[in-house]
């Protein structure tokens, strides 16, 4: 292991693209602060009269733009729902007779009106060709003459062609199958995905499914689309049928799965989860499927007796640090450090203790003790800190071990303030040298630096750290009896 | 970049025009339902909106409130309706909602539905069950083009991403047919067309089925556009899965620039209120830094806030008519460059103070030796421990897609023990996230014969039964891989090079990546226009898995999309003078040629500022200019997000 660091750490000191340091901060950032400086030095000249300056220069969104006008109409327009609730169930009767005189629910024809934008492209150009730009104005408005079309009998690569252009074209005429599929084909030999949906749509409406579902289980391209259209339109019994036609059982498994992010209430996910353990997933998605509901299983007793603590007002860890948002459905991790946050010595019979939650998960060491180590820091419970990392092996000496690395765990202990004499002890036990003298310096821990520039024999970056400590301080002493000391042979 | 081209690159060609056809459409569309109306806007719309027009050109129009679409109307609103929107089945049953609601009540109104960039027919279908067909008219505005800045063109189709590379879906692929046609008929007849992937390649051909019915118009203009390059997005994963650090990507990265603009919150302004910011070229600051390294760029700050120092300082000792032409001519530019500057120093002090934090010198190392391919194990336990920490999920989630695709997939042990651990730290429920980036082969396990899953060996039986003709886009993603390894080495675009890479005087496309990869993307368009097609990269084409044409005189209106391939007419006398012209012709140095050094870069699936700058260096060098095509500017976060289930 750690000849593999020092092979990297090789291979990036001597490394042609000295990759650009960013926490270097004695040196760009301080460049940067000077430059903060003397731009702001500035400002008292030039703050007088800007405003009109921001409107032109700055103003992306000045007042006036339109996303600073809705987000004023959205504050001013709470109340509107409920009106239309409670007219929603009176009035059935107005509904009819406010229906427009609409032909047929199920003409496509109807559906494929369209637009005319290839001669709206011309007159554009034309329009440019000449001055520039003139008064440019789309022909939207249909010429009469297309109303006419759908009698027209169009080839299937024809009626596609004509749909990709939006013309009005009817797709009724296609009724034996055979013609059906080559409108299928020569839709998706169109490269238009819109044309390809609908006429999909038609034959979803025109074909039993076990016929369309055959069809389409050789037609790939039009098969995506159907999905993805059955996922946008939600219906997703039809979309499971189709993929179990297609044996696709996995992706039936997942579909359903899908559905609990929109069910809301938590007893009633629970529900499903517990549903959708016998679903044909793989095996190992299975376990997940099953830790995913004795999860929330878990938070919903946690969060029950919890807040049952906190409401009664008798826990002093729950009185101090009030807890600042529920615990059902967060992610497993989240759940751990929260048990180890409020749960910490509880015994393993518990559900909400960390333990349990190691043991149910099978949780690994590595993560285990990352968690628990925010957790316990969080609290400032240094010597739960201390016991976490302590092992003692079979001849009953201790020792320090931490499987995620000391550097990470003087990481998190400082994120939370742990005192210097804390952060010392782990410091030291960083392995590699210069990332030791690295945190020391950074976080003060004076001793560990004097220390490794003993080790290192270095007597002049020694003698330069002399500066960087208090005058008179055990610590200028320390440094003084050590550059006094002949026993040591100096390299330099 | 202070390297000097060979010749100047020539100037972009004016887009303008295009915000201009854009708003005109709009005006007339809301001229068709005259009198007083409300409008609702998509959330989607409201930025590309605020880039063409605002709310008084909307009031001149009659728009008395605006909505944001899901805000339901207010009880006063106004008689008639409009619905600003994007194709979608959601909004549609939005829109039927708030009709059914006023037919309940007796209440009569008329409602207009603009679709933009075109319309569904999936949606007429929705208004048709929910009975509301007939009671609104629908109408379309072409808005399919919105130039963020002088070289970057967007259709703001950030779901073109997923709608195509993940669900399969080919909706989109006509409004970029469309696009290309309106680039055309306003800027070209383009020379030659060369492009790779499938999406592209249905693109184009959808084009030239537009173009051959438009009937040459526009022939015997002189073209702004020389040629075009249409790229996939899958072609090359690895990139936009990059941290970036030029000073663009940098701040889309940690800001998110939107539509062209960013929000710098208090943290950057020093103040108690954000200030939204156009970046583009007309930011004097800006557009000095955009595509540097974030190295150089503080040195550039610093040395700008003291030439403006100088610059101020000068009034000291002025009489009063210096001082007077120095507050009328100067100021107000000086000014200006103030405010940009402490912007720009705040930015960059925030990104420092972030990234410091997120251990992005730690993060780059490790995506270094993935690029590298050396110690694989180390950077794998990076990731893990990146997981274990719970550090941002979009960001786990990038550094995994990077190993899998670097390496061909994951080996299952990794695979299996990654997942479970995501799954933990972030929540089971991304057990979908997973699938979606299997299916989209961003995340894979390595195919060992035991571990297919149901829907590969079910794949692998129809491989079998059925004919290989009809071998599909979704089986071959399955079993796509991305060969990274030997693309890469092909092309060297991880330099070898003696010595430190100088990222002030960088001397190839790498210094966006800190020296370390030259984005394969880009090198692909360099190789392919320095060679005038694709001779002699048939090795990498097929690495790439294929799918690349060179076609010839698409300006012309002529000449039927079949048999690409063949139609390459390479030797052809008027290709002679190609996109990268050879050194010493002097025919090259007519102006008449300047069009033919202009290159449209399409991206189908997004395009991130890394390779813009990349782009624009090699532009530089080489004295060409490249216009940038982008369904939408992307970056890992957005792509990563676009595999993440959200509840309907």
């Amino acid at each position: 292991m750690s000849r593999v660091r020092a092979d990297e750490e090789e291979y990036w000191h001597s490394s042609k693209f000295r990759a650009f340091t960013f926490d270097d901060e004695d040196d760009e950032l301080s460049q940067l602060k000077e430059s903060k400086r003397a731009v702001n030095s500035l400002r008292d000249i030039v703050d007088d009269d800007d405003d009109d300056l921001e409107r032109v220069s700055w103003s992306g969104e000045p007042v006036g733009s339109i996303s600073w006008s809705i987000k004023e109409t959205a504050s001013g327009s709470s109340s509107s729902l409920d009106g239309r609730d409670s007219s929603l169930q009176k009035g059935s009767s107005s509904y009819a007779a406010a229906l427009p005189k609409q032909a047929s629910s199920y003409s496509l024809s109807s559906l494929f009106k369209g637009r005319n934008k290839l001669s709206s492209f011309q007159s554009l150009s034309d329009a440019l060709t000449d001055t520039g730009v003139k008064n440019y104005a789309p022909e939207l408005r249909r010429p009469k003459a297309e109303y006419k079309d759908y009698s027209g009998d169009w080839s299937p690569k024809d009626t596609v062609r004509r749909m990709q252009r939006g013309k009005v074209c009817s797709l009724e005429r296609f009724r034996s199958l055979q013609d059906k599929l080559v409108l299928l084909d020569e839709a998706v030999a169109g490269h238009d995905g819109n044309v390809i949906t609908a006429v999909l749509i038609f034959l979803k409406r025109t074909l039993r499914r076990e016929i369309l579902f055959r069809e389409l289980e050789v037609r790939q391209v039009a098969l995506c689309h159907l999905i993805h259209f059955l996922r946008e339109t939600g219906e997703q019994k039809f979309l499971l049928d189709l993929l179990r036609f297609l044996d696709r059982t996995e992706e039936v498994a997942l579909s359903q799965y899908r559905e609990h992010l929109n069910i809301q209430d938590v007893e009633k996910r629970r529900e499903f989860l517990k549903g959708c353990i016998g679903l044909p997933f793989s095996a190992e998605d299975t376990s997940h499927i099953q830790d995913h509901y004795t999860l929330l299983e878990r938070q919903i007793i946690i969060e029950a007796n919890d807040r049952h603590l906190e409401m009664a007002g008798q826990s002093e860890l729950f009185r101090k640090y009030p807890r600042k948002a529920s615990i059902l459905n967060m992610p497993l991790v989240t759940t751990l450090f929260y048990s180890c946050f409020y749960h910490y010595t509880e015994a393993e019979g518990m559900f909400s203790s960390p333990t349990n939650l190691k043991k149910t998960f099978k949780i690994p060491d590595k993560q285990y003790v990352l968690t628990a180590l925010a957790a316990r820091a969080k609290l400032r419970a240094w010597g739960d800190v201390d016991a976490l990392l302590t092992t003692k092996n079979w001849l009953g000496y201790t020792k320090k071990k931490a499987p995620i690395g000391f550097h990470r765990v003087v990481e998190i202990l400082q994120r939370n303030n742990a005192p210097v004499q804390v952060l010392q002890e782990y410091v030291r036990l960083v392995e590699d040298v210069e990332t030791r003298l690295n945190l020391a310096t950074k976080y003060k821990c004076h001793d560990v630096v004097i220390e490794t520039y003993r080790d290192l024999k270095d007597r002049i970056q020694l003698t330069a750290y002399k500066g960087k400590v208090e005058r008179g301080s055990a610590e200028e002493e320390k440094i003084n009896s050590i550059l006094s000391n002949t026993q040591i042979r100096w390299k330099n | 970049m202070a390297l000097a081209g060979r010749r100047d690159a020539p100037e972009p060609p004016d887009f303008g025009i295009l915000k201009r056809l854009a708003r005109d459409q709009l005006v007339y569309l809301l001229e068709q339902l005259p009198g007083k109306k409300d409008l609702f806007i998509e959330a989607d719309l409201m930025s590309p909106l605020d880039r063409i027009a605002n709310v008084s050109i909307l009031k001149q129009h009659d728009v008395d409130k605006l909505y944001k679409v899901e805000t339901r109307p207010a009880p006063g609103a106004s008689d008639q309706f409009c619905f600003l929107v994007r194709p979608r089945v959601r909004t549609m049953r939005f829109i039927a909602d708030i009709v059914n609601a006023d037919k309940m009540s007796g209440r009569s109104r008329k409602y207009k539905i603009i679709f933009s960039p075109q319309k569904f027919y999936a949606c007429e279908m929705v208004l048709e069950e929910e009975g509301v067909f007939g009671d609104v008219t629908c109408d379309e505005w072409s808005f399919y083009l919105l130039p963020l800045d002088e070289d970057i063109i967007s259709m703001e189709l950030p779901e073109f991403f997923r709608d195509y590379f993940l669900e399969g879906d080919h909706r989109w692929i006509n409004p970029v047919a469309r696009a290309l046609q309106l680039l055309n008929s306003l800027y070209g007849p383009f020379g030659k067309t060369h492009g790779i992937g499938r999406c592209a390649k249905m693109s184009y051909e959808l084009w030239r089925d537009l173009e051959e019915e438009s009937d040459g118009e526009g022939q015997g203009r002189k073209p702004e556009i020389g040629h075009v390059f249409l790229m996939d997005r899958d072609t090359d994963y690895v990139t936009a899965l990059c941290s970036q650090v030029v000073y663009e990507g940098l701040v889309d990265d940690t800001f998110r620039i939107k539509c062209g603009s960013v929000d710098f919150g208090p943290d950057v302004t020093s103040s108690d209120k954000s200030i939204k910011v156009l970046l583009n070229s007309q930011d004097k600051v800006f557009s000095q830094i955009r595509n540097e390294h974030f190295s150089n760029v503080f040195g550039f700050l610093s040395q700008k806030s003291r030439n403006l120092q100088a610059q101020y300082d000068r009034r000291r000792g002025m009489d009063i008519k210096q001082m007077k032409d120095f507050v009328s001519q100067e100021l107000k530019g000086l000014k200006q460059e103030h405010r940009l500057l402490s912007l720009h120093i705040g930015a960059c002090e925030s990104i420092m103070k972030k990234k410091t934090k997120q251990d992005f010198q730690e993060t780059i190392k490790a995506e270094h030796s993935l690029l590298e391919g050396f110690d694989i194990r180390e950077s794998t336990s990076f990731i893990e421990e990146h997981i274990d920490r719970q550090v941002s999920p979009v960001e786990s989630l990038r550094l995994m897609c990077l190993l899998s695709i670097t390496e061909n997939g994951l080996i299952p042990k990794d695979y299996r023990s990654l997942k479970t651990q995501y799954l933990q730290s972030y929540g089971p429920e991304h057990l979908l996230t997973f699938h979606n980036l299997k299916r989209i082969g961003l995340l894979t396990e390595q195919a060992a014969g035991e571990t297919l899953t149901a829907v590969e060996s079910k794949v692998s039986k129809l491989v079998t039964d059925r004919a290989a003709g009809k071998i599909t886009d979704a089986f071959s993603s399955l079993a796509r891989k991305s060969n990274f390894r030997a693309i890469s080495k092909k092309l060297g675009l991880i330099p070898r090079l003696e010595g430190e890479y100088d990222l002030k005087m960088p001397r190839d496309m790498a210094y966006v990546f800190g020296g370390a990869y030259v984005p394969l993307s880009c090198k692909i368009i360099e190789q392919v226009l320095e060679r005038r097609g694709w001779q002699g990269l048939e090795e990498v084409v097929r690495l790439l898995n294929g799918n690349e044409f060179s076609v010839s005189g698409s300006g012309a209106g002529g000449g039927r999309a079949g048999g690409i391939q063949a139609f390459s007419l390479l030797m052809g006398a008027r290709m002679a003078h190609s996109a990268l012209p050879s050194a010493d012709s002097a025919v090259e140095d007519n102006p008449a040629w300047d069009c033919q050094r202009v290159i449209l870069a399409v991206f189908l699936g997004g395009c991130t500022f890394s390779e813009i700058a990349a782009l624009r260096f090699l532009g530089k060098e080489r004295g060409c200019k490249f216009i940038f095509l982008t369904t939408a500017i992307t970056n890992s976060a957005r792509m990563m997000e676009a595999m993440i289930e959200a509840k309907a």
